[in-house]
């Protein structure tokens, strides 16, 4: 087995909320290995940007970042901020949900890509214009040399995302958070974007995790997908395993609930009851007050992990009572 | 989606609010009788007693006549207070009419008042008082003219906004389609929706109108000699500031405490008003 | 790119205001009660003299009359004559308006030296002492009016400390900074104040923005961040704010003067009110309307020049 790139040990994140903390991640590991496209799938709350924000330390105080995030084997947790400096952009890089809030209003295009160069190369001026004009082109931006001295406002929603990508990707990053990369765009320009996302990650040998609430994505993308609920993690599969034998109630409910014959790129299908709000803090399974299959047992004490196949976790305490999807 | 990464929301406590209108309160009493709380005549001269520095006897010590400066800094409270309400009075009544109905009605008034906003905030506030002050004379009813002539324009800019969103909501819509009258839409419906922001602003604008007061009282230009007010006394006793420090610093105290108590009340105000949404 | 059209459309925008500027002053000596002959004259006024005054300034005319000439002459920089000085009114004004102007702008420089530090140590330790304190001092200054401020430096740090000279304007560039540095520090406070709370509600707004998250995400030195990303889009909000309160500050030049004996425009102002030597009061309210105009349209242009959404 080849080497981890990244390893998550009990990562929990805690924020504070109406004078309460509540963890938004709530102890979770995961590893994401070269090359791989690992995606987290979740609904709104479960925690998946909080995961990725931790990993690079982006949550700010009094937010507070417990566990062991791995980058090669070094903890990234206590690094000084010079040497987290190092790792930010140049090996695991970010690109977030909506292009419109997270690219700077007031920067050209250009100058938010020359500054990465800047701050993760040595190339002169001269060769940094260059290489930006390359990068626009990478991400398949038309008319890259003029575009670079364009505002974001200039540009359309999805030729926005793009650029956001060419920057996260301009100093050759090995992994590449994508945090919803999607889902503030048009549907017709969605797919685009995976697919983009996809060829770089091949091209440039870089693994991914691929944040997302849209089972089809998954589906069509990822190599493993990790299924997350109230902040934790609730089952971890290969994709093909995961969608044929959910071993997860949770899972199973969220595969279900998708009609039959739906486009894919549909948001997560309903599921009966409500998600737990933050702060309510939940003894035992987090799923198990909206779950058909609980049992008393399911409601005291935090499931172990379970190998349900040599790649196949689950935290399921039923999943031998679940039944095959139809 | 992302997690809202905030601390604790601001507590909702009324402590500004309180401590405003206490101070303000206070000193609307020392306004309203201050024969009864000063321990002496505030003119009366003691040549025997002059520039003491603050004893039991007199609390501020006393000026180059003599005159207890506890007294005159309580006396120069009514002045002051007159200053904040009088040339704002005026402004806040004027000015928000005429800001609501060039809201409401619009057309060449509306263009005509954007153009004399933007000119009259062209002219440096004190500058322009000053100008005034000098053709009118010097003196505290000139004073709360020239005031009144330049501040009635902000009212009425601020009101004008407060209306022209007030009238873009969908009750001023249901009561213009239930076929009431502009001055019932105006006073009933607008004016409540539309007030808060605008004592909001009374309370900054009293406290700007005591520094303001205050300092064409120290340049000769506002309250005019035997009649105490802060500046005026500063003024006063600016020349004695490294022997006699007592004379300024109490009355400029005052000045600062007062400010304090408008921003404070101005703010509770405020605060208030958010939470009521 | 579009800046350069916004700069005109900015320019010709302000001729309308300029004209009230001056419709404005105008009206000011001539519709106010009571006319400036007898003014000046006080209790010596005869019919005679106020007669003889009044054909000397040309408060006999039709006002229709005299707002041409008045115009005419101003076309000309020509201000009239001093009543007092007996000097053109241009030129006493030209020759006390660098002092001012070093002032103001010397005010203007402390005042973002003092503001934009302090709002980010404010902003970066949001809700704790050093921001609770700063925050104390800050409303302080606001609450406290300029004169008395300037006092308490020309006693404490001048007369009594000996840190800084009470007044007059030193020889040489250094000496005149050195001898300026408190009236500097009495005007420009207030200015400070007021930037530095709304810098300081302006950045933790913009520290809270994406694209600030995806600027360290990028791996940049932390000086970047808050330099390039966060106080230039934080600016943007408090440039208008900080335009209106630099022309206040000019007005502030008024009272600054007096306390520290400048020989500025403001210190004429005040010296021509005493005097009732309307001339110069008509010519200084104009130049402090025009003068405040420039540096309106110079914080929108600042303002274009930060954000490139407004001048597309």
């Amino acid at each position: 087995m080849t080497e981890n790139l990244l390893e998550v040990h009990g990562l929990r994140t805690e924020f504070h909320s109406g004078g309460r903390r509540f963890a938004a991640v709530d102890g979770i590991d995961f590893a994401v290995r070269p090359g791989e496209i690992l995606g987290i799938v979740g609904e709104s709350g479960s925690g998946k940007s909080a995961t990725l924000r931790s990993i690079l330390g982006l949550i700010k105080p009094p937010g507070r970042v417990e566990g062991q995030i791995l980058w090669r084997g070094q903890d990234i947790q206590g690094l000084a901020p010079a040497a987290l400096r190092r790792i930010r952009g140049a090996e695991i890089a970010m690109i977030f949900q909506d292009p419109t809030s997270a690219l700077n209003p007031v920067l050209t295009i250009g100058q938010q890509i020359r500054e990465s160069l800047a701050a993760h190369t040595d190339l002169s001026a001269t060769e940094r214009q260059r290489r930006a004009i390359e990068l626009l082109d990478l991400v398949g931006i038309p008319a890259a040399a003029r575009r670079l001295d364009d505002y974001p406002y200039q540009f359309s929603g999805g030729i926005r995302q793009r650029a956001m990508i060419a920057i996260a990707l301009a100093a050759k990053p090995a992994l590449l958070l994508a945090d919803e990369p999607t889902t503030a765009l048009d549907v017709t320009i969605q797919d685009q974007i995976i697919k983009l996302i996809l060829r770089l990650a091949a091209e440039l040998r870089m693994s991914v995790i691929l944040v997302t609430h849209d089972l089809g994505v998954v589906a069509e993308s990822c190599d493993r997908v990790a299924v997350m609920y109230a902040g934790r993690i609730m089952e971890t599969a290969p994709v093909a395993s995961l969608f044929q034998t959910p071993r997860h109630a949770y899972t199973l409910g969220l595969l279900q609930s998708i009609p039959q014959g739906r486009a894919p790129r549909t948001p997560l299908p309903s599921i009966p009851g409500v998600p737990p709000r933050p702060g309510d803090v939940t003894k035992g399974c987090g799923f198990a007050p909206r779950c058909s299959f609980a049992e008393p047992e399911c409601r005291s004490g935090r499931p172990e992990a379970r190998r349900m196949a040599p790649h196949h976790l689950t935290w399921c305490r039923r999943a031998d009572a679940l039944p095959e999807p139809a | 989606m992302t997690v809202a990464i905030d601390s604790a929301p601001p507590r909702r406590s009324h402590a500004t609010l309180i401590i405003g209108t206490v101070i303000l309160a206070v000193m609307l009493l020392v306004a309203l009788v201050p024969g009864l709380v000063a321990p002496y005549d505030p003119l009366r001269f003691d040549y025997h007693g002059t520039l003491a520095p603050p004893s039991l006897a007199h609390l501020f010590g006393t000026d180059m006549y003599g005159r207890d400066m506890l007294s005159r800094t309580l006396w120069a409270t009514r002045v002051d207070l007159q200053i904040a309400i009088f040339s704002t009075l005026a402004p806040v009544i004027i000015g928000s009419l005429i800001g609501m109905l060039i809201g409401y009605y619009g057309g060449i008034a509306d263009v005509v008042f954007n153009r004399l906003v933007d000119v009259v905030v062209t002219f440096p506030f004190l500058v322009l008082v000053i100008g005034i002050v000098a053709v009118l004379g010097p003196g505290l009813i000139n004073l709360y003219i020239a005031i009144g002539l330049v501040d009635w324009v902000f009212f009425a800019r601020l009101a004008r906004a407060e209306i022209l969103v007030q009238c873009r909501l969908d009750y001023a819509h249901a009561a213009r389609g239930l076929g009431y009258g502009p001055a019932r839409i105006l006073f009933r419906h607008l004016l409540p929706n539309a007030i808060g922001p605008i004592i909001t602003y009374w309370m900054t604008d009293m406290a700007l109108a005591i520094l303001l007061g205050s300092s064409l009282g120290y340049l000769g230009l506002g309250a005019q000699p035997p009649l105490a007010e802060w500046g005026t006394l500063i003024a006063d006793g600016k020349n004695f500031m490294a022997t006699a420090w007592w004379i300024t610093v109490f009355p400029g105290l005052a000045i600062v405490i007062a400010g304090f108590g408008f921003s404070l009340a101005g703010d509770g105000v405020a605060d208030l008003l958010r939470a009521r949404e | 790119m579009g800046y350069g059209r916004f700069v005109l459309r900015r320019l010709l925008q302000s001729v309308p205001t300029f004209a009230l500027i001056t419709v404005l002053v105008f009206l000011l000596v001539r519709l106010l009660p009571g006319d400036p002959a007898s003014a000046m004259l006080g209790d010596r006024a005869t019919d005679a003299t106020v007669a003889r005054i009044n054909a000397a300034l040309g408060t006999d005319q039709p006002i229709a009359l005299q707002f041409l000439r008045f115009l005419g002459r101003l076309l000309q920089g020509d201000f009239g004559q001093s009543q007092v000085l007996h000097m053109p009114v241009t030129e006493l004004i030209g020759e006390r308006m660098p002092v001012t102007l070093l002032l103001s702008a010397y005010a203007m420089v402390m005042a973002i030296v003092i503001a934009v530090p302090l709002a980010f140590l404010m902003a970066l330790h949001r809700g704790r002492m050093l921001d609770t304190v700063l925050r104390g001092m800050f409303q302080l200054g606001l609450s406290m009016p300029t004169f008395y401020l300037g006092l308490l430096f020309l006693t404490v740090l001048g007369a009594h400390l000996r840190l800084f000279p009470v007044g007059g304007l030193g020889r040489g560039p250094v000496d005149m900074l050195y001898h300026l540095f408190l009236p500097a520090l009495t005007l420009g406070f207030s200015l400070a104040a007021v930037i530095a709370r709304s810098l300081r509600a302006a950045i933790l707004e913009v520290l809270e923005a994406d694209y600030v998250d995806f600027a360290r995400a990028k791996g940049l030195p932390e000086r970047l961040v808050l330099g390039r990303h966060v106080l230039r889009n934080a600016l943007i909000s408090t440039v208008t704010l900080f335009g209106i309160n630099l022309g206040q500050l000019i007005g502030g030049a008024v009272i600054t003067e007096t306390i520290f004996s400048l020989p500025g425009v403001g210190r004429l102002l005040i010296d021509a009110v005493f005097g009732r030597d309307y001339p110069v009061i008509e010519g200084l309210t104009m130049v402090f309307a025009v003068l405040v105009s420039f540096i309106f349209i110079a914080t929108d242009l600042f303002q274009a020049w930060l954000d490139p959404r407004v001048h597309q």
